[in-house]
């Protein structure tokens, strides 16, 4: 051994600061061990959903729309398997040659394939480009037998809303078209459940029961990995598809209403007096709304809005129309109502009356002659509800028809472009168009001119609540889950009305039996305006008013040149009216009927009412016999 | 005494072969076979090129640690100061004609092997102050001139080290040569003077260092400051750690590692992929095969005859030490990131190259505890 001068050891300082350095490793190795146990036992919790988080990424599908039924389960808005193509850039060995042989394929424009390449350049190499949303079963056909040829291309199958009847329910169910950035940001459901190629309500129910139709996205989780491209699919939750929705519409009605206004432009509204429940609701022309569901083609697009029928505006609920000699049941209700005349009331009709120096004609020339009040309903006459109108004034006449339902919206909520209509009074002029009402101007109202504006709708509401004994009834187009049949419907409505003064719409409800004996008179006795188109036979037999409104003011060489309809040019043709209900002995349904420009409502609305109810009460039997939504198979 | 020794230096092959020290061999020959496995985790359970290569070098530098260990320690304390010569020369070839490799020039091509001198230099820097520790008298330890030496003997390598530029390494490389230091006797005065002074001097240093140096120690301080740029990789360490939990995901199914979310999984953040995938049980296992291997290496130390072999061991297993305690803090995010290798898990042939000789020599003086050298 080597012994140091200073006698002090070299190994013994080597071993002493070693020692020295042991401990200080000890309590290194420690703080790591502590440092582990915190980020792996106390925190584990955290660190795993952040490594879930890293890991697994969502991918929300469109969610698939509840279907729409009508009463008897039709599906009158459904689903329907489309075919799409779609390519996965990052499969595909050469993109040019992929391109040229699908334009051959499916015959794809320039603008298609510029389109494609645009969205390449912006998509990440994993991510699906859409080449067609819509693939004919034969271009599928031709795509999958071409397949081995088309590397990259994947053929998927979706679901895509369909519209089974084309175009005689558009302006009831609306369409349903990709959401633009309102129809996103106005709608938080929209908002969460948005995915690109989902489709939205852009009018019609679908808007106005979106959140309902809209049901939840499927979910598909993947594993990603640190640059987003998707390793494996973890899990696919399957969404909830929307509710289903029951309309009260009967689809054969709805049919026949249509093609009864086809070519022409109109409306038909049919509605249940007790229920309230809406049979038919149709305005002409319409169009076909499955055109929209994959982007409508500018052609096609032009020629629904420039066609000068208008099929883009609901007449039902939108169109205003001066009632005509539509408004004489409540004239004369609310005549009667007020005390104003009795049943023995007569009035004197020469063809024409003078106020203040101005003439108010009767439609016919050479005047009615002494006429009562069925006489006057049946035959129309303007000079017997001149005097009445005059006798009455408007204020008071506007209550009565306020309490039917004139200026006020029928279906309210469910459309948002439903239009209240107007019935004026003095006081409306005064503060809309401040100036005085000036009493012409009441002879004008009771004869449906002038001011007064309503809506299809609003006159089958009307009609219906003078069928039903004078009822307030709610319209609606959706079925509860626990629809009354009319038999309960009319118990609980006469009942309601014992409890309730406000749902009676009469003071005397013999007036009201009064105006139904005098709309029977009009379609039913000779002479009656509609009674060309009466039916005989009890079981059909209808009672209804026609009405015929100017659209113009008739100039009085006009009115000398009695000219025949073909000779006046369209746009100033009057419009014809039509309202009804039936079967007179046990009333059931009330409809309105208006085309526009139509002429005369004896001889263009009221021959479609006849046909009609041959339908409706032939089908009376068929509804009351519906079971429950619940036990509807579809 | 003389007699003695040359008894022990003659020893036969039966001979050296039984000195050998079993638990450190054996200990080593687990970690090898736990890195390969890990390496074949890291590349997605398939045997590809990480794995492949890994194991082919394993191949390699486990009998030229055996073959080391079959020298005497007397012909390592004669060779150290060459060594450190050869390495410093090494290291001045990368820094003239190294490789660049993302901005850094740190190797050198041999064409048999492409080398990292530096890590090299962690070892013979430890020889180099071993031996002349050895040499020189315990009062003569803190006289002026000696001090000089040795600091130089330090110094030269770093500032090679740094120019590359290369933090990590010449930290490591410092406290190796530092330790020694340590050992040898110098005052720990010293030892606080200068650490006072780096103290003072730290805002000046920061000054000089490179602005992703900088970047780095603010990543460290608050990581979550670009969570996708550069605070990513400790982020990501720790959420793979973090999430493995008590016993780990399993072997193969660590998913910040198969999708890739892991930065440098085959090398710094090897323990990182390990830990995921075996969760706490499994890192304090591995922590504790190290801690054998430090133990078993220090112990041969003490009971090594001469103090050159003493003082190898001594400092080699410090050194160890350090690396582990840098690449885990790094990982945990207790350190800023200074890439540092885990011995022997970590993929890189230059690492385990050196580490492979530090552990030859340590079984040499194992087999020759009984030598002593004048």
């Amino acid at each position: 051994m080597i012994k140091e001068n200073s006698g002090i050891r070299k190994e013994d300082v080597i071993n002493r600061r070693m020692f020295i350095i042991g401990a200080a490793k000890i309590i290194i190795f420690t703080g790591i061990i502590v440092r582990l146990f915190s980020l792996q036992i106390d925190d584990n919790k955290k660190y795993l959903t952040l490594s879930d988080k890293n890991r697994i990424r969502e991918w929300k599908l469109p969610p698939t729309r509840g279907n729409i039924i009508d009463y008897f389960g039709n599906v009158i808005a459904g689903n329907l398997k489309v075919y799409q193509l779609h390519i996965i850039p990052e499969q595909v060995e050469n993109f040019s040659y992929l391109l040229t042989r699908l334009k051959v394929l499916l015959q794809l424009s320039d603008k298609k394939i510029s389109n494609i390449l645009k969205s390449k350049k912006r998509l990440k190499p994993w991510e699906s480009i859409i080449v067609s949303e819509n693939l004919s079963w034969s271009e599928f056909v031709k795509v999958n037998n071409y397949l081995y040829d088309l590397v990259g291309v994947k053929p998927v199958m979706t679901i895509s809303r369909n519209y089974p009847f084309n175009d005689i329910y558009t302006h009831v169910l609306g369409y349903v078209s990709q959401p633009n950035e309102n129809d996103i940001l106005q709608n938080e459901i929209i908002q969460e459940r948005f995915v690109t190629g989902m489709k939205v309500g852009k009018t019609g129910l679908e808007k106005t029961l979106e959140n309902y139709l809209i049901g939840t996205n499927d979910i598909q989780r993947y594993e990603v990995n640190a640059y987003g491209k998707r390793i494996n699919q973890l899990e696919y939750q399957k969404g909830e598809q929307g509710s289903k929705i029951r309309l009260t519409i009967d689809t054969e009605v709805q049919k026949l209403s249509a093609k009864l206004l086809a070519d022409k432009a109109g409306s038909i509204s049919v509605m249940d007096i007790y229920t309230g429940e809406i049979i038919a609701m149709c305005s002409s022309p319409s169009y076909d709304p499955n055109l929209f569901l994959f982007g409508i083609s500018n052609d096609e697009w032009e020629l629904i809005r420039n066609n000068p029928l208008k099929p883009l505006i609901n007449k039902t609920l939108s169109g205003l129309y001066s009632p005509g000699s539509t408004i004489k049941p409540i004239v004369a209700l609310s005549a009667l109502e007020n005390n104003i005349i009795s049943t023995n009331f007569k009035v004197k009709c020469t063809g024409k009356t003078e106020l203040y120096g101005q003439t108010f004609h009767c439609w016919k020339e050479k005047g009615h002659g002494v006429v009562s009040l069925n006489n006057a309903m049946k035959q129309s006459c303007d000079t017997y509800f001149y005097e009445i109108a005059r006798l009455l004034g408007v204020d008071r006449l506007k209550i009565t028809a306020k309490k039917f339902g004139l200026g006020e919206k029928v279906l309210g909520e469910y459309f948002e472009n439903e239009k209240k209509g107007l019935f004026p009074d003095t006081n409306w002029k005064k503060n809309n168009l401040e100036r005085g009402w000036v009493l012409g101007e009441t002879l004008i109202t009771g004869i449906g001119q002038g001011y007064t504006q309503t809506t299809p709708l609003q006159l089958c509401l009307m009609t219906a609540q003078i069928a039903n004994g004078g009822y307030s009834i709610k319209p609606k187009i959706i079925v509860n889950n626990n629809p009354l049949n009319f038999v309960e419907a009319k118990k609980a409505m006469e009942e309601q009305n014992l409890i309730n003064s406000n749902n009676r719409l009469f003071k005397e409800q013999r007036n009201i039996k009064i105006i139904q004996e005098a709309m029977f008179s009009s379609t039913n006795e000779i002479m009656g305006t509609s009674y060309r188109s009466r039916i005989d036979d009890p079981k059909y037999q209808f009672a209804g008013k026609t009405g015929t409104a100017q659209v113009k003011r008739i100039s009085k060489r006009e009115r000398e040149l009695d000219l025949k309809i073909d000779q006046i040019p369209y746009n100033d043709r009057d419009h014809a009216l039509y309202i009804a209900y039936g079967p007179y002995k046990n009333p059931r349904y009330a409809l309105s009927i208006i085309v526009e420009h139509g002429g005369s409502g004896s001889k263009a609305a009221a021959p479609m009412a006849k046909k009609l109810f041959k339908l409706i009460i032939d089908r009376d039997e068929l509804r009351e016999k519906q079971p429950n939504f619940e036990e509807i198979n579809i | 005494m003389f007699q003695h020794n040359r008894l022990d230096s003659n020893l036969t092959f039966i001979q050296k072969v039984k000195n050998l020290d079993y638990i450190l061999l054996l200990s080593i020959i687990l970690l090898s076979a736990i890195s390969v496995f890990v390496m074949y985790s890291t590349d997605g359970g398939q045997i590809l090129y990480h794995t492949k290569s890994h194991f082919i070098k394993l191949c390699i530098f486990f009998p030229l640690m055996l073959v080391i260990s079959f020298f005497n320690i007397k012909f390592w304390h004669i060779t150290s100061y060459l060594f450190y010569f050869i390495i410093v020369l090494l290291l001045a070839w990368a820094s003239i004609d190294g490789i660049k490799v993302s901005g850094s020039q740190r190797w050198i091509n041999l064409y048999f092997i492409v080398l990292q001198p530096s890590e090299l230099m962690k070892i013979s820097v430890i020889l180099c102050l071993a031996k002349y520790y050895h040499r020189l008298k315990i009062d003569n330890v803190n006289s002026f001139t000696n001090i000089v030496i040795a600091l130089t003997i330090i110094i030269i390598p770093i500032i090679l080290v740094i120019s590359q530029p290369d933090l990590g390494t010449s930290i490591l490389i410092a406290s190796s040569g530092l330790i020694i230091l340590w050992l040898g006797g110098l005052k720990i005065k010293y030892f606080f003077i200068s650490f006072i002074t780096f103290l003072i001097s730290l805002p000046f240093i920061i000054s000089f260092l490179k602005p992703y140096q900088k970047l780095r120690i603010l990543t460290f301080l608050d990581p979550d400051r670009d969570p996708l740029g550069a605070g990513y990789q400790i982020i990501q360490s720790k959420i793979a750690i973090g999430s493995g939990g008590l016993t780990g995901k399993g072997f193969l199914k660590g998913t910040q590692s198969y999708l890739e979310f892991l930065p440098e999984k085959h090398t710094d953040f090897i323990f990182t992929l390990f830990s995921e995938e075996f969760g706490f049980f499994g890192s304090i296992g591995l922590l504790i095969l190290y801690i054998v291997i430090i133990s078993r290496i220090i112990r041969i130390g003490a009971i090594s005859r001469s103090n050159f072999a003493r003082l190898f061991c001594f400092g080699f297993a410090f050194a160890i030490f350090i690396y582990i305690v840098v690449n885990l803090s790094m990982v945990l995010g207790l350190l800023p990131i200074v890439g540092s290798p885990l011995p022997i898990m970590s993929y890189g042939g230059s690492s385990m190259l050196a580490t492979m000789i530090g552990f030859g020599i340590v079984l040499s003086a194992k087999i020759n505890h009984k030598q002593t050298i004048s």
